[in-house]
């Protein structure tokens, strides 16, 4: 699949000039997992390597040739994430039964990282996409599930996840959003701020206040656009995650039916924090991604780029920073793996594992790129290079899903609290 | 309406792959490096999994000769959409020797222990460019072959096959059963999608031994040594026409 599509591709980039077809070759002829010790498919299983392959090629072939122009263009890129979906990548951890693949958290933790090396930005999307449909796969009643998770795993619609808003941010639980119970409807008004898919999405799922202050008084209902009193914002202007739109979320007077409620009053905040456990490793995967692409350029750059008569590999400097982005790639990749793992089998660690593993991946992948970027030169700089759109688009995964800094506190509190 | 398409696959080096010779000079590193299927045993298996959607076959059984990691590439082939699978052990001296003869050995009498109408196999492998087994295959079992095919279509119990020749396209009939080797503009290979992948592991793979086909797996052939093609070397600049002559003629060129 990739590599017919890559021999189609290679006999026709003949015509290309020397410096156009540089870039273009960068971008496209890449991230197979070819240099071996940083190979993300050592210590999976069989069928494991058979997902991260479909990802590995679905990302080269579909992805990678246009995160560029969906970056520069800021396209919402609906119809190649439909072609995911009928991969089974709208839904992987969603139950089979309501359209699903029903694989575990370290398989989509591996998936993730694969189509990360196309485009880190739109597999940030599709994981935040495949958290909502999880959220009401799990809490949702068996009508809300039928009725929404057949078309979310198709992406047939899009999903959004709204529980920041422009007053709360790391302090969620002091969400203002109010959602009054009016007969069998709750009237929801308020506003959500930075909505990933904002505007451009189909259901939205959302935390709002049904009691009193704090936690207990949040519940989470799934409201579908087109609602009256269901409004956007201005699409957001970005320095990354380009490939998907940014908006606030307005609720005016908007009624949602009591049925939409995922799980029972009082739990939506309990539910928004499940769905960001899962959440957390996803957006470490795609930073994993990210940086394993990077690193790949990095490597391929400093075998080709000559100074002082020598190319750049011979350089012990870069020889040893080259070494140094390599370990702490598989250093996160070990962590946020160990944390899927956890997760999946519900042991009392996860969530702070799956915070310590949001936490070391998404600064260290960071730094990974950022560093493979100063090993271009000049051309890292340039938009020609993919390496600049990759630290671009992983700067927001320390911020977004939980602040790096809020990891720290749920770890603190894991080791400071008496059990 | 033919009942059984034997495809057989190759688990080679990936393409993307840089590839470095032993320093024993005796063949390439094969060990920790990469590999995935022949790109043109992909296409084999599209095309073949594509006539069973259109229901012109029903079963399509996919194989491939090798040490136990060529089963991961019969699971790839049953992912996107194999019925089943054939492994044929082959390791150690014997798989270093396996060569087109003795794999169209194996596939002419796997054809006729399974029934099969039908066998498709990819052009060439790209580790080898033998572009040998189809051809062979089909001599050893007397059936008509259609080779680089471009196009495939079954008409009742004869094949219409579009060849990629040097000159343009050459259009055949062939009667079934037959041999039809794939080229690269036959198909798109699909991408296998996690259910497939999923439901591939309950699918069979039989492994076979060649001693039990009757198969002989001597080489004729000895490979003495292999090494890197030469480094291109610089040119020299000469001022005017005469110099190129002259030193034209120094090389022995003219």
């Amino acid at each position: 699949m990739a590599a017919t599509a890559a021999l189609c591709r290679l006999s026709r980039l003949g015509s290309y000039s020397f410096k156009r077809s540089r870039g273009l070759i960068f971008n496209r002829v890449q991230s197979r997992g070819i240099a071996a010790c940083i190979d993300p498919s050592i210590g999976l299983t069989d069928e494991q390597k058979e997902f991260q392959k479909v990802a590995f090629d679905f990302a080269a072939n579909e992805m990678a040739p246009h995160m560029a122009e969906w970056d520069q263009n800021e396209m919402f890129p609906v119809e190649t994430m439909r072609k995911a979906a009928q991969l089974g990548f709208g839904g992987i951890y969603v139950q089979p039964e309501v359209g699903g693949s029903g694989l575990s958290r370290l398989d989509t933790s591996i998936i993730f990282e694969a189509l990360s090396t196309g485009c880190a930005s739109t597999t940030a999307y599709i994981s935040i996409h495949n958290m909502c449909a999880w959220m009401i796969d799990t809490f949702g009643s068996n009508e809300l599930r039928e009725k929404f998770c057949p078309d979310l795993c198709s992406m047939e619609k899009f999903a959004s996840y709204c529980l920041t808003e422009p007053g709360s941010g790391s302090d969620a639980a002091s969400l203002l959003t109010n959602a009054k119970l009016q007969g069998d409807h709750y009237v929801l008004n308020g506003s959500k701020a930075f909505i990933s898919g904002g505007g451009d999405t189909d259901v939205y799922v959302v935390m709002c206040r049904t009691g009193g202050k704090g936690p207990k008084g949040i519940s989470c209902v799934v409201v579908e656009k087109g609602t009256p009193g269901l409004s956007f914002g201005k699409k957001e202007k970005k320095v990354g995650w380009n490939s998907q739109p940014t908006r606030a979320v307005i609720f005016e007077d908007c009624a949602v039916p009591v049925t939409n409620r995922l799980g029972v009053e009082g739990q939506g905040f309990n539910i928004a924090m499940k769905g960001l456990n899962g959440g957390r490793i996803n957006i470490a995967s795609c930073s994993l991604g990210a940086a394993h692409a990077s690193v790949q350029l990095a490597r391929d750059h400093l075998c080709i780029r000559k100074q002082f008569g020598e190319t750049l590999s011979n350089s012990q400097f870069l020889q040893f920073k080259l070494a140094e982005m390599a370990t702490r790639l598989v250093a996160s990749r070990l962590m946020v793996r160990q944390a899927a793992v956890a997760l999946q089998e519900d042991r009392p660690d996860a969530v702070a594992l799956c915070s310590m593993a949001k936490l070391f991946a998404t600064d260290e992948c960071f730094s990974i790129c950022n560093q493979a970027l100063q090993m271009h030169g000049g051309y890292g700089y340039l938009k020609d290079y993919a390496v600049q759109q990759f630290v671009r688009d992983i700067r927001v995964h320390q911020i977004l899903e939980g602040t790096n800094e809020v990891m720290r506190m749920i770890i603190a509190r894991n080791l400071l609290t008496e059990s | 309406m033919a009942a059984r398409v034997l495809v057989g696959v190759k688990r080679v080096i990936d393409y993307a792959v840089k590839i470095r010779v032993k320093p024993d000079n005796t063949g390439v590193v094969t060990d920790g490096v990469k590999h995935s299927m022949n790109p043109f045993c992909e296409i084999a298996v599209e095309e073949a999994v594509r006539l069973k959607e259109k229901k012109l076959v029903k079963e399509v059984v996919a194989v491939s000769c090798g040490p136990q990691q060529v089963q991961e590439t019969i699971r790839t082939a049953l992912a996107m959409g194999a019925d089943r699978g054939i492994h044929v052990e082959v390791s150690g001296k014997d798989y270093d020797t396996l060569g087109p003869l003795q794999v169209s050995k194996i596939l002419a009498a796997l054809a006729k222990k399974e029934e099969a109408s039908l066998v498709i196999l990819g052009k060439q492998a790209i580790d080898d460019d033998c572009n040998q087994t189809g051809q062979m295959t089909a001599a050893l079992l007397d059936w008509p072959q259609g080779t680089f095919a471009s196009e495939v279509t079954i008409d009742g119990d004869k094949i219409k096959v579009i060849r990629e020749i040097d000159g343009g396209l050459e259009t055949i009939k062939i009667n079934m059963p037959a041999v039809v080797t794939a080229d690269l503009r036959l198909n798109t290979p699909r991408y296998a999608t996690l259910p497939n992948i999923m439901k591939a592991k309950k699918k069979k793979i039989a492994s076979v031994k060649p001693g039990e086909l009757g198969v002989d797996l001597t080489s004729r052939l000895e490979v003495l040594r292999v090494e890197e093609p030469a480094q291109r070397q610089a040119g020299v600049k000469v001022e005017t026409v005469e110099d190129l002559v002259g030193k034209l003629k120094e090389a022995g060129r003219i």
